[in-house]
């Protein structure tokens, strides 16, 4: 009996060397454990898993302590333009470097005023396109679409700038606005010269910058939104339009809204693109026509040539002022998104 | 029940349909004939392809993407694959209700109802409010809801979602209601009153159910159809199916040897 | 229920109008792509010649190369990538496998903040902390790009790692190996392809960045001679010709654009390329 056993648990061990699956799994199991021959002692394994935490975790508070450092130190940097002017900062157009003068409000009104622009031009087109690609298309020209729109993202924004100069502004220029000047002067929007940059070419190249972030937000939550919702429309007998409207808008309307603030949030702090087809005059002015600054402009044209402290301080509230803007704007976005996220999570 | 299925016409006839996922062959020409007024089951194991089956029965199979159709259903003497037929228009002809409550996220318990009525272009509130009414009442949720028509349809229990679902699949009259497996993702209390409410429905129209439960089958159903590998190996009187089934491999899975 | 026929063509009509509607965005959505490569393509391309990668730029109003700036750009990346890569995937690595508690949830936060601050805030920054005492530098560049870089491999290496089915770790540290080396012979190993995608995706994102470079590194029209000299980089350059008036030097400008967005779509579509094959 005994040796039964032991001869089949010989034949079991032959059967391994010569099965070559068998051997490599048995050779892969070996290739796994330690390579050191002796296995460390307990003490020694249990201080360098220590050591590794708190390695990692003490470059997990250097990075924190950095960004701390960085909000502190542009408030710092701010302190004494914000001083020096007072609430009065925020609430004055003027920004002169003769008169040592500075107010932020025509700055903040160019960053409002372009990125709602661009907002209106590009969130129709985007959860168009958010839609048509995943309601819509088949799935193979889906596939091809969605990279290209992905591409279009990962354009740099010098490019955008440069190409906005120089084909966008001579076509608005020549074609678009002298038109809108002879029909629809009356209106303040569209009051003054036809001279291309401004307000209006800024907004047009955010929209366009914008799209992808407000289409690819707006995918992925109508994504989370269960198939069956959508086969229940269907089934209602519902075109696929009114499928669209029932399930897909309806249920992702908070993901659309955090999409649009997302594409928000990129277009307040978007820089060089505006800064090169917005005209770079610090004026506060209600026309689309008209030349102005953003906040992230006037940065990028006078920061490296800021003339008296009190200039490089006032352009460092600017950007304490855009920090905090951001902020609000994609701490608004993400709680949006997270809360539908959530919701869909509970109803699966 | 022969004398009376020769004197009526078949509500949905299939005639050797196929049915694909990409290369997949889900559904393997099944031709049978239902006949109005009577609940039908659908039993086999996981896989077979039932669901698929009854997810042809009103052109929601074709949404899926790689699917594919082949052969012919008759839905009141018209083939509904035929050329130029919109899908649109069969699935209002042809009920669904689904493995989980999927009431509409965003719409009221008033709207989930009436939402299939004002597609089709109903829009005189009075009109909406009756038909609205008579479905919850249909669906045996109308003394529960009546209250509370403008809370959130997810608000409900599963099992009273569930009933909405059906209100919302009778609010627009069809003749024919497909469900897949109604009651799986319910607690049994609510599945007993889904399937009290199956017999009741069954004067007014014919009740396609997929089911996984064999008890429920035999509780509910007139006509019993078991699925295998994508074919219908037989088809007949519930009571027939469940006592002296055919075929063996019928005989095989409902004494539990498989399955 | 009554049904009413032309309530059924109403609705159809609809549909088709919605649906073309919806073409016709996502056709103007991809409009300025089109156009941007194409004007890039075909400006850029006239202008493009081996001498322009090989020499420096001209003095101002004549014509040249961006030798100096793209060998600038590669320094900065690369000083950038051996201080924010490291820092990113040991922060994704603790977030990841240590990612619950105080300070977890303090470093995700502030990572987000960090992701959502415009990038022309990042140079302000670093102005401050660097600038202000050192002068302009390639060290103050690649400072700022780093900080741009951090957040976006840290965040994507997090969900990478969180990817890995727990159990594969639980082997491990089954088979009697302590935390540490789980980390780093088997799921760093695991996720290496992945990882290796959101570092490109980021290094592709930093080449193009202009704004934080503005300030920082400002640039230069000789090769720098040291890191801490002022550097020329390929947008900022591509910026200043944009803005020069000279039409020559705007011709400059598109063959720049030329030589970036190649780089860029390149590195983009590798990563496409390197996702296929790991699924």
């Amino acid at each position: 009996m005994f040796l039964r056993y032991k001869r089949t648990c010989l034949a079991k061990i032959k059967a391994l060397d010569l099965n070559p699956k068998l051997r490599n799994q048995r050779d892969q199991t070996q290739s796994l454990s330690p390579k050191k021959p002796k296995p460390p002692k307990k003490s020694e394994i249990h201080f360098a898993d220590r050591a590794f935490y708190y390695g990692l975790k003490i470059t997990s508070w250097g990075i924190i302590f950095l960004l701390l450092s960085m909000v502190v130190l542009i408030f710092k940097m701010s302190w004494p333009a914000l001083h020096h002017f007072g609430f009065r900062f925020f609430f004055n157009t003027e920004w002169n470097s003769v008169t040592q003068e500075f107010g932020a409000l025509a700055l903040i009104h160019g960053t409002l005023f372009t990125s709602l622009g661009a907002l209106i031009l590009a969130v129709p087109v985007g959860v168009g396109v958010a839609l048509f690609l995943n309601e819509i298309a088949p799935r193979r020209l889906a596939h091809a679409l969605s990279f290209l729109i992905e591409t279009l993202a990962a354009i740099p924004s010098v490019v955008y700038g440069f190409w906005g100069l120089f084909v966008l502004v001579p076509w608005l220029r020549q074609s678009l606005q002298p038109w809108l000047v002879d029909h629809f002067s009356w209106m303040p929007l569209f009051k003054g010269y036809p001279l291309g940059v401004g307000i209006m070419a800024a907004s047009i190249v955010l929209a366009i910058m914008i799209v992808p972030t407000i289409a690819s937000t707006c995918r992925e939550v109508f994504r989370a939104i269960p198939q069956s919702h959508r086969e229940a429309a269907l089934a209602l007998g519902a075109t696929r339009w009114e499928m669209i409207c029932l399930a897909v808008l309806k249920a992702g309307m908070s993901g659309v809204i955090g999409g649009i603030i997302l594409g928000l949030g990129r277009a307040l702090g978007e820089t060089m693109a505006v800064t090169m087809v917005i005209g770079n005059r610090i004026e506060l002015n209600w026309s689309l026509l008209a030349p102005a600054q953003t906040m992230a402009s006037v940065l990028a044209n006078q920061y490296a040539e800021a003339d008296s402290d009190l200039h490089l301080s006032a352009l460092t509230g600017v950007g304490l002022t855009l920090f905090a803007v951001s902020i609000l704007v994609n701490g608004g976005a993400r709680f949006v998104v997270w809360r539908i996220e959530r919701k869909f999570r509970g109803a699966k | 029940m022969g004398v009376e299925e020769a004197q009526k016409n078949p509500v949905l006839r299939t005639d050797e349909l196929q049915a694909y996922f990409g290369p997949f062959h889900a559904v393997k020409g099944v031709s049978v004939s239902i006949f109005p007024n009577q609940v039908i089951a659908v039993i086999g194991p996981s896989g077979c392809g039932k669901s698929t089956f009854i997810r042809c029965l009103n052109r929601l199979h074709e949404e899926t993407p790689g699917a594919k159709v082949k052969g012919q259903v008759w839905l009141e003497g018209k083939d509904i694959y035929g050329k130029g037929v919109d899908p649109v228009l069969i699935r209002r002809r042809v009920g669904m209700v689904f493995q989980k409550p999927n009431p509409f996220p965003a719409l009221s318990i008033f709207d989930n109802v009436a939402i299939g009525p004002k597609l089709m272009g109903l829009r005189r509130r009075a009109l909406l409010e009756e038909k609205v009414e008579q479905s919850l009442k249909q669906a045996a949720l109308w003394n529960e809801v009546k209250d509370k028509l403008n809370k959130l349809g997810t608000s409900l229990s599963g099992g009273q979602q569930q009933r909405l679902c059906i209100a919302r699949a009778l609010a627009i009259n069809p003749p024919v209601i497909l469900m897949d497996e109604p009651t799986s993702a319910l607690d049994p209390i609510s599945t007993a009153r889904i399937e009290e409410l199956v017999q009741e429905l069954k004067n007014r129209v014919t009740v396609i159910m997929v089911t996984h439960n064999m008890q429920q089958a035999s509780r509910i159903s007139d006509k019993t159809g078991f699925f295998l590998l994508g074919s219908m190996i037989e088809y007949g009187d519930t009571v027939q199916v469940f006592t002296k089934p055919r075929d063996s491999r019928t005989e095989q899975y409902i004494t539990g040897r498989f399955g | 229920m009554n049904f009413k026929n032309w309530t059924y063509l109403q609705r159809r009509i609809i549909n088709w109008m919605a649906k073309i509607v919806l073409f016709l965005f996502t056709f103007l959505a991809l409009l300025p792509l089109i156009m941007i490569l194409f004007y890039v393509l075909r400006q850029g391309g006239n202008v493009l010649s081996w001498s322009f990668l090989t020499t420096l730029p001209g003095p101002t109003g004549s014509t040249g190369g961006m030798a100096n700036s793209i060998v600038g750009s590669l320094v900065m990346v690369a000083l950038a990538s051996i201080v924010g890569i490291p820092l990113g995937i040991v922060s994704g690595v603790y977030l990841s496998e240590y990612g619950v508690g105080k300070t977890a949830n303090i470093l995700r936060f502030s990572l987000d903040l960090l992701t959502c601050v415009p990038s022309i805030i990042v140079g302000i920054f670093v102005y401050g902390i660097v600038v202000i005492r050192y002068g302009f530098s390639a060290y103050a560049g690649a400072f700022s790009l780093a900080l741009i870089m951090l957040p976006i491999v840290a965040r994507s290496s997090e969900e990478i790692f969180k990817l890995m089915p727990g159990h594969i770790r639980e082997a491990g540290l089954a088979l009697g190996l302590s935390r540490w080396r789980v980390i780093l012979q088997i799921l760093l190993p695991g996720c290496r392809k992945a990882v290796l995608t959101a570092i490109m995706l980021a290094v592709a994102r930093i080449f193009g960045e202009t704004a934080p470079l503005l300030f920082t590194a400002l640039g230069n029209q000789f090769y720098a001679r040291s890191l801490s000299q002022p550097t020329a980089s390929m947008s900022v350059q591509i910026f200043n010709w944009a803005r020069s008036g000279f039409a020559d030097l705007e011709q400059q400008a598109w063959a720049g654009s030329f030589v970036l967005v190649t780089l860029i779509l390149f590195m983009n579509l590798a990563t496409r390329f390197l996702g296929r094959v790991r699924s």
